[in-house]
């Protein structure tokens, strides 16, 4: 175990039940994708999903393992190479500020999709990939994790400034 | 006896319209200005901070560390009766601020946590939403009469709507004042969210954000002051 370096994927889904994304990173396609890339392990945080993942172990495969919750998401982000995650802005801005390479899934089955508008104005960006469950195996093979840009994360001081002012409070 | 009383009432009634349309036309005119009587006042505002649940709480998080606490207090943190990780995130926050003021004794009781019934649930039928959002009105106007607020800030999801819209009937009445914020979560890109659109289309707000350039730009009457997160 030990001699071997581990770059493990993690995939999240959140609060929410994303079945789609499970089944997709569950599909010999991606894991064929991302064994391509270099990476040697799969965590699969499922969420409220039913789908559940087949794990596989052995030389030469993937090493998947899944689970429904966890108090820890932040550690798993920060011990993962490159991160699957559905497009709530929680995952996204904990993955970045993690600086760890990331790919967004967008839930195509949500009613108000409003969640997509932040996954493609950071992809615009360069800050991540933005990957659909049936386009997620082709956005891993053609990923080039160089070409991102680090996240600066925003501030909140500009804002309560503004605040300050409204109120005639000075400035400090 | 009765062609009386309806005299009356029919006189008193024009007047009573017209004294609460002036009254309505004075608080739109003052919206969105420093509230004349408040100048910047020693003690601090009774503020009421509502938590919307998720990434809403914690872009609103990361304001009210940035907040001059001296200014803003109390506070009155409020969260919908189903979620029960925003009011913990406040107190595990509000009990940091105790720890670095050892010497004052004053802590926590500058901080109270309020729970609110949620006018609807993701997935709720709309006709059921009725019956709820009426629960959730009535609970709002009650919260905002006891708390008085004199700061609102809020960031959706709609939660904030009854609490937003019974702090400016409250101004309306003569009742209160409170200077509603609203900052758009950073998720919203393109298009305001129906929260953030009625408080800015019923100018509720006085102050409004949102966290990208091309929003303000179709908005014009909101602020960009960068991103929260």
């Amino acid at each position: 175990m030990g001699d071997r370096e581990r770059r493990t994927v993690f995939v999240t889904v959140g609060t929410t039940c994303f079945d789609a994304l499970v089944k997709a990173v569950d599909s010999p396609q991606v894991k064929e994708a991302l064994l391509e890339k270099g990476y040697t392990d799969l965590i699969i945080q499922m969420g409220r999903g039913t789908y559940v993942p087949s794990k596989v172990s052995g030389d030469g495969t993937l090493q998947v393992d899944y689970f429904t919750f966890s108090p820890s998401i932040a550690d798993y982000i920060r011990d993962a190479s490159l991160v699957i995650s559905h497009a709530g802005s929680g995952s996204i801005f904990e993955t970045l500020r993690h600086g760890k390479p990331l790919i967004v899934v967008v839930n195509e089955d949500l009613m108000d999709n409003h969640q997509s508008e932040l996954a493609e104005e950071l992809a615009t960006r360069k800050h991540l990939f933005c990957a659909s469950p049936q386009t997620l195996g082709e956005t891993i093979q053609e990923m080039d994790i160089e070409t991102l840009n680090p996240y600066v994360p925003g501030d909140a001081k500009p804002v309560v400034s503004l605040i300050n002012k409204f109120f005639g409070f000075p400035d400090d | 006896m009765g062609p009386d009383v309806s005299m009356a009432v029919c006189c008193a009634f024009p007047v009573l319209v017209s004294l609460l349309l002036v009254r309505f036309a004075y608080v739109m005119y003052h919206s969105g200005h420093m509230p004349s009587k408040l100048s910047a006042s020693a003690a601090g505002m009774r503020s009421l901070i509502v938590l919307g649940s998720g990434g809403h709480t914690a872009e609103m998080m990361n304001v009210v560390t940035t907040l001059q606490k001296d200014r803003f207090t109390p506070r009155y943190y409020v969260a919908a009766l189903t979620d029960n990780m925003s009011l913990q995130k406040a107190q595990v926050y509000e009990q940091s601020l105790v720890r670095v003021e050892v010497d004052k004794e004053e802590g926590v009781e500058n901080a109270q946590f309020v729970q609110i019934y949620r006018s609807r649930e993701v997935g709720q039928s709309y006709i059921t939403s009725i019956a709820t959002t009426l629960l959730a009105t009535s609970h709002a106007i009650w919260i905002i009469i006891r708390i008085r607020p004199q700061v609102i800030f809020c960031n959706g999801p709609g939660t904030c709507i009854p609490l937003c819209v019974s702090a400016f009937l409250l101004k309306v009445l003569g009742l209160g004042w409170s200077s509603i914020f609203y900052i758009e979560s950073i998720a919203r890109v393109k298009k305001l969210s129906l929260s953030g659109l009625l408080l800015y289309k019923l100018r509720i707000a006085d102050q409004f954000f949102v966290q990208w350039p091309q929003l303000q730009q179709k908005y014009p009457r909101a602020c960009y002051a960068g991103r929260l997160m």
